[in-house]
């Protein structure tokens, strides 16, 4: 029953904001929307954590430790990207960069996309998994080139071709996993469930998983923006409105992130190998490496937190891949924080690059005397991404490190430069933009402070304590993992 | 081999051919035509596939793919081009030999990455996955080669042809579930790349993707 709520309400405000369109309440319907998805989201969290895995609608539905968290995460951002939207578009709208019929547009979208990544996250079926991953691209494609500019429109096309091509690898792959899986489950809708296959996996055949394995990854690897798949990905993020910057970066990349995992879970089972760790922990560390060193290159602000995602991604992929409770763990938490950190950079980056009206970081200046809530909110956020104490990362980062320090020692540098470049760069970037005093041209808005505010807050939390229900779910999540 | 096997064998065939032809066909409408013959074989295909091993959940995806990918699709890419009044507009080709021998290589690559699985199927239809993963790779291959829109979105939807016979040659197709949200899945995108045509053409003056090149790494 929660679970058509949760899934339901999206789709419904989606159908809802199309014929509401442009009208004075729109952004208020939109976050209304959200914010019943997220309470939604939560009991289903309570749900779970009474009573344990829920498997529902005739096996359609699976919901574990491992899904239940992103689920919370996914409405919980989604809600707050709708506030952080209403006061961002509604400027757009002012200065014209936007019409009516767009807003309609981007408003449904933005709901539709929130049911896709729901969708993704809650079904059992990895078929579906498939089409929610692929629903989820087709409806933010056009929102990504909503300003109509060439770049944007570039991007757009750019993002459209390449993660169409890259999905249809994962769908071939789908194809051989049920190849695999129709010997020993039988044919028909049974035999893409993930309950029963993690069930049998060790009976699956390992040539054919292997080989499945390669197109699942090169396909939704090239979701999650791992090198070298994901020249997409910056120009996705920059050229976009700013609140689907947020949920690009927070949000989608997790969510192919969580179909790739669930794939490998059954590779493993069936190769008994750690083979398909090793490509996922050779993507990772490349990813960190090319995309910290990126970062120093960059002169567009969302450019920049664009390529941050790519690292981070990077980070929590090479420690799925490295296995082990430590690191799973670490890699749990690490998309947690990531997803509210860097969600809450891109509402304050959105909101900088407003008073600036540009994207260019070497016009932006004194952000702490203009408005010094986007500037600490920006100042801070950059703290917690590169990893200082007492943020979450810091925490999650940490145990990754010595995940890596006692599995595979020789690696550990690597890593370690990785992170140590990005905190260089982007330092070195956001510094000058927060600190000294405001260019005459520089103007001031009315910010959307909750978001960000709320976003930081958990992030310190997590980063000094760890509540129960979370590491419960995480222990649990670990075992499943295994 | 019993008959529907070689009947299978020859459509196979007749896809692969196909997608050669999409590879170097240079004429839009030629392309579309081509494009709508795959589907037709693709269609016919699984309609055979469907009668031998009893498996009527088939037809359903074999009408399906006859709506979609023979009359539909094609159909809207035809209004699309005449609209756009680039139906007399002959592309630019790289190295047409070259492409060819590389489709080639692509062939036989298929051939060997499937070569394990062959041995453990027992389908009367397991000999075709390897032109399954053809079809796909030389869609792919067609994407890379051409910088005219539609051609490009053409060579998605031969690999999605491509992708689809793989699913009925290896496992007599997937769950019907699967494939009714693939299909919802490629209308949306026709929807999306036919916005996009008339966006790219206002704002590059042409579909030559050739032109999209601001977005680059700034040094």
């Amino acid at each position: 029953m929660m679970l058509l709520i949760l899934l339901g309400i999206s789709l419904i405000s989606a159908i809802i904001l199309a014929f509401v369109g442009d009208r004075k309440f729109a952004p208020e319907i939109n976050i209304l929307g959200s914010a019943v998805t997220f309470l939604a989201g939560l009991g289903l969290a309570i749900q779970v954590y009474a009573q344990g895995p829920i498997i529902a609608g005739g096996k359609f539905f699976f919901v574990d430790a491992f899904n239940v968290y992103l689920t919370v995460l996914t409405s919980f951002v989604s809600m707050t990207t709708a506030i952080f939207s209403r006061r961002y578009m509604r400027r757009e709208r002012e200065h014209g960069r936007i019409g009516h019929k767009r807003i309609r547009f981007y408003h449904s979208m933005f709901q539709l996309f929130i049911f896709a990544m729901l969708l993704a996250l809650l079904t059992n079926n990895v078929g579906v998994l498939w089409i929610a991953m692929e629903l989820a691209t087709l409806s933010t494609v056009l929102l990504v080139s909503l300003y109509r500019t060439p770049t944007a429109i570039e991007a757009a096309w750019k993002y459209f071709i390449l993660c169409g091509v890259g999905i249809a690898q994962a769908l071939f792959g789908t194809v051989l996993l049920y190849f695999a899986a129709e010997k020993v489950l039988g044919e028909g809708g049974e035999a893409l469930l993930w309950t029963n296959l993690s069930q049998v996996s060790d009976k699956l055949e390992p040539t054919v998983l292997s080989l499945a394995f390669v197109f699942l990854m090169v396909g939704y690897g090239t979701k999650v923006g791992l090198v070298p798949l994901h020249n997409w990905l910056p120009d996705a993020h920059s050229e976009g409105p700013t609140p689907i910057s947020a949920v690009l970066s927070g949000l989608l990349l997790n969510i192919a992130l969580y179909a790739l995992v669930r794939c490998k879970v059954l590779v493993d089972g069936a190769t008994g190998t750690h083979r398909a760790g090793y490509i996922m922990m050779g993507f990772g560390l490349l990813s960190i490496l090319v995309a910290s060193f990126s970062l120093l290159r960059q002169k567009d602000i969302k450019r920049m937190f664009a390529y941050s995602s790519i690292e981070h991604m990077g980070i929590a992929t090479f420690a799925f891949g490295l296995g082990g409770p430590i690191a799973t763990f670490g890699a749990l938490l690490h998309m947690l924080v990531h997803s509210l950190t860097k969600s809450s950079i891109f509402f304050t980056v959105g909101h900088a690059s407003q008073m600036h009206s540009t994207q260019e970081m070497s016009r932006i200046r004194g952000l702490i005397k203009g408005n010094p809530l986007v500037g600490w909110g920006l100042m801070l956020g950059v703290m917690a991404i590169v990893g200082m104490p007492p943020f979450g990362v810091f925490t999650s980062e940490f145990l990754i490190l010595t995940a890596t320090i006692k599995d595979a020692p020789l690696l550990t540098p690597f890593f370690l430069i990785g992170l140590a470049v990005a905190f260089a760069a982007l330092f070195r970037r956001v510094q000058p933009m927060v600190s000294g005093s405001a260019p005459s041209s520089q103007q001031s808005l009315k910010a959307a402070n909750l978001p960000v505010i709320l976003h930081m807050i958990l992030v310190l939390i997590l980063g000094i304590y760890m509540p129960d229900f979370l590491s419960k779910w995480f222990h649990t999540a670990v075992e499943l993992l295994k | 081999m019993n008959l529907a096997a070689q009947i299978n064998s020859i459509l196979a065939a007749l896809i692969l051919l196909t997608a050669f032809g999409l590879l170097v066909q240079r004429r839009i409408y030629g392309l579309l035509h081509l494009f709508a013959w795959q589907g037709l074989f693709l269609s016919i295909s699984t309609a055979v596939v469907g009668y031998t091993a009893g498996a009527h959940h088939l037809y359903i995806s074999s009408v399906l793919t006859l709506l979609l990918k023979v009359l539909l699709l094609p159909y809207i890419l035809y209004v699309l081009i005449h609209r756009l009044q680039i139906h007399k507009d002959v592309e630019t080709m790289l190295n047409v030999p070259t492409t060819m021998l590389i489709g080639i290589a692509l062939v036989i690559f298929s051939y060997h990455l499937t070569s394990p699985i062959r041995e453990l199927s027992t389908l009367v239809t397991r000999s075709t996955l390897a032109v399954a993963l053809a079809t796909v790779m030389l869609g792919l291959l067609m994407m890379i080669t051409r910088r005219n829109a539609v051609t490009q979105i053409i060579g998605f939807l031969a690999m999605e042809n491509g992708l689809f016979f793989a699913a009925t040659s290896a496992t007599y197709g997937m769950p019907l579930v699967v494939e009714l949200g693939v299909a919802l899945d490629i209308l949306i995108a026709a929807f999306i790349f036919g916005i996009f045509f008339f966006h790219i053409r206002t704002t590059f003056d042409s579909l030559d993707v050739e032109q999209m090149n601001r977005l680059k790494e700034e040094d």
